[in-house]
C-alpha cells in the first residue's frame, strides 16, 4: 500500500472542497471495501477523506409520516438495533445483518455498500425495492435521484468529481405491505451473493395493489426489474402470479460465468430467490 | 487381556501452552521484532508459464529506504547435483528453483526476485519497481492434458521414470508405476458385477490460518539464525544450508509457534531468501506472506485424475480391483501419488489388483503434504465405486465393506503385510453407532458412509529431561506443535515417571539444543516423539533408582520404581522426595533418547452423515456428521477428538467448496478466503467423534497416530449421501451447489 494523506473534515461543505480539489481522492466511510482495495493495489489514492464525522452522514431518523433518512456513513449494527426503523423497515434491519459479521457491521454502511457499486452488493436490491432515493451533495449544489439509476458499471456510480453520497431517503412502509431480501451464497456466512433478490409487496384484499423486484449479482450493476414487478399489480397473491414474476425476473437477469457461479446457475437462482422472497414479504403484508 | 490401567495417560490435562494461546501472548513469527529488523516483499510471477528473458532491480535497488535486493543470481555458485532432504533424490535446482525461479517461472505465483526495506510498503513499492522481461509461454494446469503428447512441457529435460528406468522422451510425467498382486483379468472374469467409474478432484489448500513467515540474520560470525514457522525446524535447517551451501552446523533455527500446517509448512519457501537478503543488507530481515501469497505461492495439496474398477460376486466378496490415478504434482515432481497408491484399496483384502500411479507437472504451485496427502482423493473414487457396488449388489453399504475389510495378515499391492489394524473395528463401531442406528426421515435427506486409511510414519525423535529439584522435569523436544503434541508428549514422560501431567514442562527448542527431529507431519509426533520421551523417562527412572539405592545403601537393582513410588525393603521414597536429594546423591539427572521406531501403526477412520440437498439450488446442508477413528490408545481423548474434527472440517470443506478456480490464463481467480471458500462454524453440525482403541503392538502405549485418516472417508461419505439425497452421483469435486444443480439437471433430462 502506497502512501497518502488522511482528512476528517466535519461539514459536507469542507468535504466537497476537499474532494474537489483532489480528483484522486477517495471517500472513506467504513472502509470496509476502500481499505481491502488499497491494500490490494486495486484502488489507488493520494488523499482519504473520511466523512465519519460530519453529522449529517451520521444522521437516523424514522419518522412514520416522512419515512426514513439514513446517513450515508451509519454503520449497519446502529440500523438494526433501531427499535423504529426495525418495525417499520424489517427487511433492511435484517439486510444490514447479512454484511460481514459483527466487526465489520461496526463499520460498514449502506451508503459505502451502494457507492461501492458492486453488483453483488446486498443492500442495493432491497433499496430499490423500497424506493429509495439519494441525496448527493456537490460543488453545484445538491440533487436526489432514485437508488436504480446510481450504480452504471461494476465499481462506477454517477456520482462526479467533488460529489458525495450524503444520505439515502426509504418512503414510509405503505400499510399492508412487506419485503425481503435474499440472497444465494455456498456458505452461510462469510460470502458474497452468487445472486440475490430484492422485492416489496403492497397487497389489497387477497390481490398485488403494487411490487418492486430487483436482482443482484446477474448484471452489470443491481438491476431493478419493473416488468416483473408491473406483472403482479391487480393479479391475485398466488403461486401462480408469484412464479410468473419470477420467470419474468429470471429472464431480465443477464448473468456471466465466473468463480462464484454459472450464468446459467445464476438465472435459475433469479427464479427461486424471487420466488422465495416474494413469498416471505407476502406473509410478511399480511400481518401487517 | 485387559488394558493396563494408565494414571496420566487416557486423561484430559489442560494444555501446557493453553494460557500463552488465549491470552494471545504466544510468539508468533509474524510478532518477532529485532533490533535493526527490515521487512521483505517477494515479487511473484503473474503468469501461468514464463521465460525470464531478463530481471532489472536496478530501479528497485535506487528506491529510498531498499536495503537488498536478490534474486536467483544470488545463490551460490555451486551447479546442479542431486541431493536427499529425506524425501529421496532431488535435483538442487528443483527444490532452489521453487524458492527463487531462474530462467522460467512455472507457475503463477512464482517468486522472482525479493527486496528487503525499512518497511513492508516500502519494500512492496520498491519491488513493483523491478522490470521484469517476461516471455509468456503456453501452459498446462491439469494432470489429463499435461500427459498429452502435444502438451506444453513444465521441464523440457524431465524424462518419465517408466517402472523405475529412464524414459528417452520429453515428458510432463515425471514417474509410472505400477503395484499388481494375483491376476487381475481372471479376477475381473469371476466377478458377477463390475462397476468402474471415473473422478476428478480440484487441487485445494490445507488453508491454515496463519500465513508462512521467516526472519533470517546473517550475523557476522557466518552463522545464519533463522526464526520462523514450520512443522520441522531441522528440514527447515538443512533445505536452507543446502540452497546457501553451507554446513548444517552453520544455520540455526528456531521454530516459533505455528498456526497450523497441515503438512503444508515442511517445504522452505522464505528462509533461504530472508538470509541472502540479510546477506546483502547486514540486517535481519523478516518476510510475511499475505493470503494471496500463501495460495499463488506454497504448496497446495494435488488435483487429480482416478478411474477405480472393483468386481465382486453377488455373495458380497470382491474379485479384482484397478486404479489409475493420475495426479497433479504441480511445477516440481512428487505429487502424492505414491501414497494415494498405498491407500487407494488398503481397507480391502483383496486378491487380485493392478493400481499404476502417474506423477504428473503442470504450471501450477509445487503440491505439498494435506493430512494424509493423496489418501482422500483416492478414497473419493474407491469408497464411491463401493457404494455404488453395494447398491447394485443390494447390501448395506457397511456389511459389504466388513465382508472384504482388511485384517492382520492382509497383504497389500504394494507388498505392506498388515500388522494388528483396526479396519473391521472401525466398521463394526461405525454401524453400532448410535447415529448410523438411528433413522433419517424427511424429503431430500440422505445418509453415507465411507472408511479410510493413513499409514502412519514412524522417524528420528529426541528427548531429554531434566529433573527439577521440586520434583518437577523440564522435557525438551523438537517437534514443532501443531495439535497440542507437548503435552500428547509430555503425558507419556508423567506416566512412566509416575507424576502428574502439569509436572512435566514441554519445551520445543532450537536445532542447536536438541537431538536431530523430523517433521511433524505422518501423524508421527505422539508416537514417535511421544516414544523418545518414554525411553527418556525410562532413562530418568534408572538414574533416580541409582540415586535411591546411594540414600539406602542398596544395589540399584534392588530398588523398584512403581508410578513414581520408589522402594527398596522397607525403604520408601517419592520421586519427588528423591527430586529434593539430587544434590545430595551426586547431582542434575537428566534422561535423555533418541529414536527411530519402526512400529508405526496405520489408523482407519469412517464417516456417517446425514445431508438435506436443496432440490432447487444444489446446496447441501449437513444435518449430522459422525467421524469414527481407530486412535489404537488415546493419550490424550479430547486432542484425539480435536483432530477428528478438524480433519473431517477439512474432508468437509474439500468436499463441497473448495478448489483453486483457474482462469484461461492459468492464473488462480479465487486466492482469498472469501471466494476460496473453507467451511466456517456456520456451516457445520458438531462434529461426534467415536475413538475405536485398538493397540499398536509397536508402541509402548499403543499409539497410532491420528492426524491424518480423519480427513480421508469425508468427500466421499459426502458424495454418498447427496446420491441418496437427491438422486445423483457426483463424481468431481467440489461438489458445490452449482455442481450439484447441473447434475441435478442432466439426470432430469
Ligand atoms: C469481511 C467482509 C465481509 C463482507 N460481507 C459483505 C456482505 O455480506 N455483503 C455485502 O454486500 N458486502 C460485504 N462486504 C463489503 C463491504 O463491507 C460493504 O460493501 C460495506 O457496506 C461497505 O461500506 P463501508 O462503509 O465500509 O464503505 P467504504 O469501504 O468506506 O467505501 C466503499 C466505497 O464507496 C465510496 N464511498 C463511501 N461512502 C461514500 C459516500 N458517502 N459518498 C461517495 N462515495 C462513498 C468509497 O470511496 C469506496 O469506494 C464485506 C466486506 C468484508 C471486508
Amino acid at each position: 500500500m502506497k502512501w497518502f494523506d488522511y482528512a476528517a473534515p466535519r461539514s459536507v461543505a469542507e468535504a466537497v472542497r476537499l474532494l474537489a480539489a483532489h480528483p484522486a481522492a477517495r471517500t472513506l466511510a467504513g472502509g470496509t471495501d476502500l481499505l481491502v482495495q488499497l491494500r490490494s493495489g486495486r484502488k489507488e489514492t493520494d488523499l482519504v477523506v473520511d466523512i465519519k464525522r460530519i453529522p449529517e452522514l451520521n444522521e437516523l431518523r424514522y419518522d412514520p409520516a416522512a419515512g426514513l433518512t439514513l446517513g450515508a456513513a451509519v454503520p449497519c449494527y446502529r440500523i438494526y438495533q433501531h427499535a423504529g426503523l426495525r418495525l417499520a423497515y424489517p427487511a433492511l434491519a435484517e439486510t444490514a445483518s447479512l454484511i460481514g459479521g459483527t466487526q465489520i457491521q461496526g463499520r460498514a454502511s449502506v451508503g459505502g455498500n451502494l457507492c461501492n457499486a458492486s453488483p453483488s452488493a446486498d443492500t442495493v436490491p432491497l433499496l430499490i425495492a423500497l424506493s429509495a432515493t439519494c441525496h448527493i451533495a456537490g460543488p453545484q449544489g445538491t440533487r436526489a435521484i432514485p437508488v436504480e439509476d446510481f450504480c452504471v458499471a461494476p465499481g462506477r456510480n454517477i456520482l462526479t468529481p467533488g460529489e458525495l453520497l450524503v444520505s439515502l431517503h426509504v418512503p414510509p412502509p405503505a400499510p399492508h405491505s412487506g419485503a425481503r431480501y435474499l440472497r444465494f451464497i455456498p456458505r452461510n456466512e462469510m460470502d458474497i451473493a452468487v445472486a440475490g433478490a430484492g422485492v416489496s409487496v403492497t397487497l389489497d384484499h387477497g390481490h398485488f395493489r403494487s411490487a418492486r423486484i430487483a436482482l443482484a449479482a446477474v448484471a452489470p450493476t443491481p438491476l431493478l426489474v419493473r416488468e416483473a414487478g408491473d406483472a403482479l399489480a391487480g393479479r391475485p397473491v398466488s403461486a401462480e402470479s408469484m412464479g410468473a414474476a419470477a420467470e419474468l425476473a429470471k429472464a431480465a437477469a443477464r448473468p456471466i460465468t465466473d468463480m462464484r457461479g454459472t450464468a446459467e446457475y445464476r438465472r435459475h437462482l433469479c427464479a427461486v430467490l424471487t420466488r422465495r422472497a416474494l413469498e416471505a414479504a407476502v406473509a410478511q403484508a399480511k400481518g401487517n | 487381556m485387559s488394558a493396563p490401567a494408565y494414571q496420566v495417560v487416557g486423561t484430559r490435562p489442560i494444555r501446557h501452552d493453553g494460557a500463552d494461546k488465549v491470552t494471545g501472548r504466544a510468539l508468533y513469527g509474524a510478532d518477532l521484532e529485532l533490533a535493526g529488523l527490515l521487512h521483505g516483499f517477494v515479487l511473484r510471477c503473474p503468469h501461468a508459464h514464463a521465460r525470464l528473458r531478463r530481471i532489472d532491480t536496478s530501479k528497485a535497488e535506487a528506491f529510498p529506504g531498499v536495503k537488498a535486493v536478490v534474486t536467483a543470481a544470488d545463490f551460490p555458485p555451486s551447479g546442479d547435483r542431486m541431493v536427499d532432504l529425506g524425501e529421496g533424490e532431488t535435483p538442487l535446482s528443483y527444490i532452489r528453483g521453487n524458492v527463487l525461479a531462474s530462467g522460467k517461472a512455472l507457475y503463477c505465483g512464482h517468486a522472482v526476485a525479493a527486496v528487503a526495506a525499512v518497511n513492508v510498503h516500502v519494500a512492496e513499492e520498491a519491488a513493483g519497481l523491478i522490470e521484469v522481461d517476461y516471455e509468456v509461454l503456453p501452459h498446462v494446469t491439469t494432470a489429463l492434458d499435461a500427459m498429452r503428447e502435444d502438451a506444453p512441457l513444465v521441464h523440457e529435460e524431465l524424462r518419465t521414470k517408466e517402472f523405475g528406468a529412464p524414459g528417452s522422451r520429453p515428458s510432463n510425467v515425471a514417474e509410472h508405476f505400477r503395484h499388481e498382486m494375483g491376476e487381475v483379468e481372471r479376477g475381473f472374469a469371476e466377478a458377477e458385477v463390475i462397476v468402474e467409474r471415473e473422478f476428478h478432484t480440484s487441487t485445494v489448500h490445507q488453508g491454515y490460518i496463519e500465513p508462512h513467515n521467516a526472519t533470517a540474520l546473517w550475523n557476522n560470525d557466518g552463522r545464519v539464525l533463522i526464526w520462523c514457522s514450520t512443522q520441522g525446524s531441522f528440514v527447515v535447517r538443512d533445505t536452507t544450508a543446502c540452497i546457501l551451501d553451507l554446513p548444517v552446523s552453520q544455520v540455526k533455527v528456531t521454530p516459533l509457534e505455528i498456526g497450523g500446517g497441515f503438512g503444508g509448512k515442511i517445504p522452505v519457501y522464505l528462509e533461504p531468501v530472508a538470509a541472502l537478503l540479510s546477506k546483502k543488507s547486514g540486517r535481519p530481515v523478516k518476510i510475511v506472506m499475505s493470503r494471496k501469497d500463501v495460495f499463488e505461492g506454497t504448496g497446495p495439496t494435488p488435483g487429480s485424475f482416478i478411474r477405480v474398477k472393483i468386481g465382486a460376486r453377488r455373495d458380497g466378496t470382491i474379485t479384482a480391483a484397478e486404479a489409475y490415478l493420475a495426479y497433479e504434482a504441480g511445477a516440481y515432481p512428487g505429487a502424492m501419488v505414491a501414497s494415494g497408491a498405498m491407500t487407494v484399496f488398503a481397507a480391502y483384502h483383496l486378491p487380485n489388483v493392478r493400481i499404476d500411479g502417474f506423477d504428473v507437472c503442470v504450471n501450477k504451485p509445487s503440491t505439498a503434504a494435506y493430512r494424509a496427502p493423496g489418501a482422500t482423493n483416492a478414497a473419493f473414487a474407491t469408497e464411491s465405486v463401493m457404494d455404488e457396488l453395494a447398491e447394485n449388489l443390494n447390501v448395506d453399504p457397511l456389511d459389504f465393506r466388513l465382508k472384504n475389510a482388511a485384517r492382520e495378515g492382509a497383504r497389500r499391492a504394494d507388498g505392506v503385510k498388515y500388522r494388528r489394524i483396526g479396519c473391521v473395528e472401525v466398521i463394526e463401531a461405525m454401524k453400532n453407532s448410535e447415529h448410523y442406528r438411528s433413522a433419517l426421515n424427511g424429503p431430500h435427506r440422505g445418509r453415507g458412509v465411507a472408511i479410510g486409511y493413513w499409514f502412519n510414519v514412524g522417524l528420528a525423535s529426541s528427548c531429554t529431561i531434566s529433573v527439577n529439584e521440586d520434583g518437577t522435569v523440564n522435557l525438551v523436544e523438537g517437534s514443532t506443535d501443531i495439535g497440542g503434541t507437548r503435552t500428547s508428549v509430555a503425558m507419556q514422560a508423567a506416566e512412566v515417571l509416575g507424576i502428574a501431567a502439569e509436572d512435566v514442562h514441554p519445551v520445543v527448542a532450537d536445532t542447536d539444543s536438541v537431538g536431530y527431529t523430523a517433521v511433524t507431519g505422518g501423524s508421527r509426533v505422539t508416537f514417535a516423539t511421544g516414544w523418545a520421551a518414554y525411553e527418556a523417562a525410562q532413562d530418568v527412572v534408572r538414574q533416580m533408582r541409582e540415586r535411591a539405592a546411594r540414600l539406602w545403601d542398596v544395589d540399584p537393582d534392588a530398588v523398584e520404581a512403581v508410578r513414581g513410588q520408589y522402594r527398596a525393603g522397607s525403604h520408601r521414597a517419592t520421586f519427588r522426595a528423591l527430586a529434593a536429594q539430587l544434590n545430595r546423591t551426586g547431582g542434575p539427572v537428566v534422561g535423555r533418547a533418541t529414536v527411530n521406531p519402526k512400529g508405526a501403526g496405520g489408523s482407519f477412520s469412517g464417516v456417517i452423515c446425514d445431508v438435506e440437498v436443496d432440490p432447487e439450488t444444489g446446496k447441501t446442508t449437513i444435518l449430522r456428521f459422525t467421524s469414527i477413528q481407530d486412535a489404537g490408545k488415546a493419550i490424550h481423548p479430547a486432542y484425539v477428538e480435536g483432530q477428528m474434527q478438524g480433519g473431517s472440517v477439512q474432508g468437509i470443506g474439500w468436499a463441497l467448496n473448495e478448489e483453486y478456480y483457474m482462469t484461461a490464463e492459468g492464473t488462480m481467480a479465487n486466492a482469498s478466503f472469501l471466494d476460496y471458500r473453507i467451511p466456517t462454524c456456520y456451516d457445520l453440525p458438531m462434529i461426534e467423534t467415536i475413538i475405536v482403541e485398538v493397540p499398536n503392538p509397536g508402541h509402548p502405549f499403543g499409539v497410532r497416530g491420528v492426524g491424518e485418516a480423519n480427513i480421508v472417508p469425508p468427500p466421499a461419505a459426502l458424495a454418498n449421501a447427496i446420491y441418496r439425497a437427491a438422486g445423483v452421483r457426483m463424481r468431481r469435486l467440489p461438489m458445490n451447489p452449482a455442481a450439484v444443480m447441473e447434475a441435478i439437471w442432466a439426470a432430469a433430462k
